[in-house]
This record gives C-alpha cells, sequence and structure tokens, in this order.
C-alpha cells in the first residue's frame, strides 16, 4: 500500500503563475525542464533493468 | 423519466509470475485471489449468469456462461466486490455504484486490493518469484483483455435506438477516457503512440462477443436483476485508468448520454458512416484533427462531436436536473470537468498531463524521446508504458507521478482505503457486504441478485435482491441493527 496521500492540486500551474512575470518567459521554461529532468531521473531508478527482455517477456491470454 | 444510471466496472487485471519461466496465467491468478481472501470464500452462485442472451432478443445456440469452471476462484467481497479469475485473469469486479464519484472510488479500491494480493502472495511462492499485476487491457502483441462498464438501462427503450446514438458516443469519448498505447495491434496501421489501449481490437459495430471480432457495441442481455424492468448495458470498449478524473469522466458523461437516450433528448443524428475503422482513427490520432464522416453527409472531428454531446448534456441538466445520474452536486461536477477538458483539449492538450491517462504517459514517453533521442520503436518506450499500469506502488509509474504531485485526484486516499473493505451505502451491494461482514460462515453463495444463507436448518434461504436501489444503508441498517444472526433476519424479511 502506499503511504497516505492527501488530495493534491496541480502544484505546477499554482505554482508558474507565482513567477515574476518580467523574468518569465526563460526562467519558467528552464524550470518546467528542470522539473522534467528531474522526474525522468527520479522514474528511471524505479524502471525495470533489460527493457527489451521485460517487454518481450510479458504476454497475456487474451480475455474479454 | 430516465432510470437512475446504477454503475459497475469489472476489470480484468494483465498477470505474470516473475521469476520462474513456468507461467501459469490462471494459477497465478488464482494464487493471488487466494491469498487475499483469508476468511472463508464465499461461493458464487452461477444460477443467474446467461452471458449467451442477446439483448436483440435471441439466445446464441450453444451459447455457454463462460464462467462455470467452479474450481477456479471466486470470491465475494465485504465492500460488495466479485473478486475472481475470469478466463486468465484475476478480475475485480466493483460493486454497484450510484454515481460516477462513487463508482471511481469502487475502482481505485480494486487497484488496493490488487497491491495487496500480491503483497500477500508472496508468502505462498518460492523465494525469488512474485506475481505482478497491471492495470492496462493489452500486452502490446495482439492479445487484450476488458475493462467493461455496466449500466442500468430501462428495458423499454429499443436497443435499436441505444446502438444508434451510443456508438457515435464511443468512438469520440476516447479522447478523454484513453489510457495511451506505444504502437498498435491486430493488424492496425503502424503508428507510434495512439490515445486509446483497445481501439485497435474492434472489429464489428454490434454483436455478442467479447473475446474475439470484439463490437462496439456489445449485446449481452444480462441483467442481473429484474429483467422485465431493466437491461444491463454491457461496455467492453472502455480502457482501464489510472487517473481519477479519466475514470469519473469515462462513467459520468457515458450516464448522463444513455439517459439522454432513455428521455428521447438526443435531437440530431449523430451516426458515423463507418464507426470500426473511425475507432483507430480517433485513436491514432493524438493530435485530434481527423475529421470524420457522418451518415448523414457531414463531417466533425471527434472533438467537435463531443462539444455537441457536452451541449445538449448541458441543456439537459438544465432542464431536467440530475438526479437519474447522481445528484446535483455529482452531476455538475461532471459537466464541470467534462467542459474544461474539452477546453483544454481544444486548445493545448498537454494541458491535461496529470489529469488524463493518455496526455499523462504522452507527455512522460515525449520527454524520454527528447532527452534521450528515441525512435517511439524503442524497448524502453513500451516499458514505460507497461510500467505506467505496474499495480506494486513501488514500481507503478503512475504512482510514482501521484508521490510527486503530478496527478490532480478526486479521491482521498483515506476513502479508497475504506472502500477496500466497506460496501457502497445507496445500493443492494450494501446488503451483501454487510451479510458478508457480518455472518460470513452463513453466507453459502451469492452472485449480483441474490444471496444464499444457511440459517442453521434445512433449506438454504434465497435472498433475491432484483431491485439494485433496495437494500441500501437506509433501507436496511436498521434491520441489521436490530438482528443478531441471519435467521432472524431473514424471519424479519419474511414477516
Amino acid at each position: 500500500m502506499p503511504e497516505r496521500e492527501r488530495k493534491q492540486k496541480p502544484a505546477p500551474q499554482a505554482r508558474e503563475e507565482t513567477v515574476d512575470e518580467v523574468t518569465a518567459p526563460t526562467k519558467q521554461g528552464e524550470k518546467i525542464k528542470e522539473e522534467l529532468d528531474d522526474l525522468l531521473d527520479e522514474i528511471d531508478s524505479v524502471l525495470e533493468s533489460n527493457a527489451e527482455e521485460f517487454v518481450r517477456s510479458y504476454v497475456q491470454k487474451g480475455g474479454q | 423519466m430516465a432510470l437512475p444510471k446504477i454503475i459497475g466496472i469489472e476489470t480484468e487485471y494483465g498477470v505474470v509470475l516473475r521469476g520462474t519461466a513456468d507461467l501459469n496465467h490462471v494459477l497465478a491468478s488464482s494464487l493471488l485471489i487466494n491469498a487475499f481472501v483469508d476468511q472463508k470464500k464465499i461461493g458464487w452462485d452461477f444460477d443467474d449468469e446467461h452471458p449467451g442472451s442477446d439483448a436483440r432478443g435471441f439466445a446464441r445456440d450453444g451459447a455457454q456462461p463462460p464462467e462455470i469452471e467452479t474450481h477456479l476462484v471466486n470470491a465475494v467481497l465485504t465492500n460488495g466486490a466479485r473478486y475472481y479469475v475470469d478466463h486468465a485473469h484475476p478480475e475485480y469486479s466493483a460493486p454497484e455504484c450510484s454515481d460516477a464519484l462513487q463508482c471511481t472510488l469502487y475502482d481505485k479500491a480494486g487497484e488496493r486490493i490488487l497491491a495487496r494480493s500480491m503483497i500477500a502472495a508472496r508468502n505462498l511462492i518460492p523465494q525469488g518469484q512474485e506475481v505482478v499485476t497491471y492495470k492496462n487491457n493489452s500486452d502490446g502483441k495482439g492479445n487484450s483483455y476488458g475493462t467493461h462498464e455496466n449500466y442500468l438501462v430501462d428495458r423499454n427503450i429499443s436497443f435499436g435506438s441505444i446502438v444508434r446514438n451510443i456508438t457515435p458516443w464511443f468512438v469520440t469519448r476516447q479522447i478523454f477516457c484513453g489510457a495511451g498505447k506505444v504502437g498498435s495491434e491486430n493488424g492496425a496501421e503502424k503508428c507510434g503512440f495512439q490515445i486509446s489501449q483497445r481501439a485497435d481490437f474492434f472489429e464489428e459495430e454490434v454483436g455478442l462477443e467479447t473475446t474475439l471480432k470484439r463490437p462496439i457495441v456489445n449485446t449481452r442481455d444480462e441483467p442481473h436483476c429484474d429483467p422485465l424492468k431493466y437491461r444491463r448495458l454491457h461496455v467492453i470498449v472502455g480502457d482501464a485508468n489510472l487517473c481519477e478524473i479519466s475514470t469519473f469522466l469515462k462513467v459520468g458523461t457515458t450516464a448522463i448520454v444513455l439517459n439522454m437516450i432513455e428521455d428521447d433528448f438526443i435531437d440530431r443524428d449523430f451516426r458515423l458512416s463507418s464507426p470500426v475503422p473511425y475507432m483507430r482513427t480517433v485513436s491514432h490520432d493524438p493530435s485530434l484533427k481527423a475529421v470524420l464522416g457522418l451518415a448523414d453527409g457531414t463531417s466533425a472531428t471527434a472533438l467537435e462531436l463531443q462539444w455537441e454531446f457536452y451541449r445538449l448534456a448541458r441543456k439537459y441538466a438544465d432542464e431536467r436536473g440530475h438526479e437519474s445520474h447522481g445528484g446535483e452536486e455529482v452531476g455538475e461536477q461532471v459537466l464541470t470537468q467534462w467542459e474544461r477538458v474539452l477546453s483544454a483539449l481544444e486548445t493545448d492538450p498537454m494541458q491535461l498531463d496529470g489529469v488524463l491517462d493518455w496526455v499523462t504517459k504522452y507527455r512522460l514517453l515525449q520527454g524520454y524521446r527528447e532527452r534521450d533521442n528515441l525512435p517511439w520503436t524503442d524497448a524502453k518506450l513500451a516499458l514505460l508504458d507497461l510500467q505506467y499500469h505496474d499495480v506494486r506502488p513501488e514500481k507503478s509509474i503512475y504512482e510514482k507521478l501521484v508521490r510527486s504531485g503530478k496527478i490532480e485526484r478526486l479521491l482521498d486516499e483515506d476513502d479508497v482505503v475504506a472502500a477496500m473493505v466497506e460496501p457502497p451505502p445507496t445500493t443492494r451491494a450494501y446488503f451483501r457486504g454487510r451479510l458478508l461482514e457480518l455472518w460470513p460462515d452463513s453466507v453459502v453463495a451469492a452472485n449480483w441478485d441474490s444471496v444464499i444463507l444457511d440459517v442453521g436448518s434445512d433449506p438454504l434461504r434465497r435472498i433475491p435482491m432484483m431491485e439494485p436501489l433496495r437494500g441500501t444503508k437506509i433501507h436496511t441498517e436498521a434491520l441489521f441493527n436490530e438482528c443478531s444472526t441471519p435467521r432472524q433476519l431473514v424471519e424479519r424479511l419474511q414477516s
């Protein structure tokens, strides 16, 4: 079971609104990219190793 | 006046046994369910199963209930759900629910039940092996397994009218309830990514089949309630969703559309010129620009047709209220989310990252494609697609996104945990669930529309539950409080 999670609002939009307007375009873009990069790194850490073999071995019998 | 839309979602999960070359899907599924059900298993009563009955008014020769495999595990849970082995998959059939939010809650509770089952199963198999489940609908190799929705529909509505109106609905609703998939299958045209898991598998417009030549509208006529008053529309065209808003919209909007059909409110002919190929056309087009031809000679995109359905639904709700599909609060929530999602799909679908499954998955895959310069055919992307649906919280990419705050939720996790054991209070599932909670040893068998009790002396007593809206908490809570044995309960019901 996952830890108890509370209702979560979409954080990114809320944060974007607080960014200073003048410097927003570049900083915001960079921030989003950084966030995405961090997220992908995090996901890399839980991804199964040997993607090809893992995907190949996932075979199901058809159902409804 | 349309009937209240009682809704239930049944999900066949993908299943593998890792750590051994000897994979028996049926055995792995049984193991999982046995591990979860530590109390005495309550048998399933097959008397009411008639999956060969056809809504068009005939029974297929030789059609057999596919589930008469009584040696297979088949359990009824205290939350009113059925948890069993169907074909070669563990299936969680959620209890009957009275609104879209409750339905979303019990669907999510199913994921938690599967997750807990996998942990419990570890004790039953050799170290190094693990049963793993996936809440998706395809293995990427041409094998599909279903997530079915069920809606209570008025028996007096002609099935032809349902088919005419609901087919264009099913073809176009994919744009917000698709779960996303890398690649194509089943002879469909090649593509990098598509909106739906299931679209490639639909080959007919209408029919009784569910495992081959799948039809967009399934005609199984097995109401599991009073057959003179009701139909159960068995919907096989949908995907399994993880995003709560996708599930919520999938059932919430479909319930409203069915009510509009029952009330003859749809004043336009939305029939498509060729719905079967259009299932794929819509699914294979994340740009949402594909134009569909209508039978009346006009044309429109899936999104434009969705807007038309939305405007009709808005008008319908303004004139008739939301009583028949879950009440004011949930009904308005459905319309608000629906409008918001269509608006975002119109301006920039990527705004719905964390809201809809297909967009969330697509964004993630695009992130990987850009960072690692990967073609759509790279195995890593197929792995990400699969692992998005992994039900183990520590391995699920979806759950990872939830923990990172990237997913917009509708449910409170405490409620989800409670729904693993407590039945919905507003349908007959309450009666079933409470009986199992109070007197598991006396419930000999149960199915959707009856319960068989052993009251300590012959004969066994069958309690029919032919009305999905009776046996609710309001109806039966006092009865349960006043009875200390199942015999007393039966006597009270007979008096």
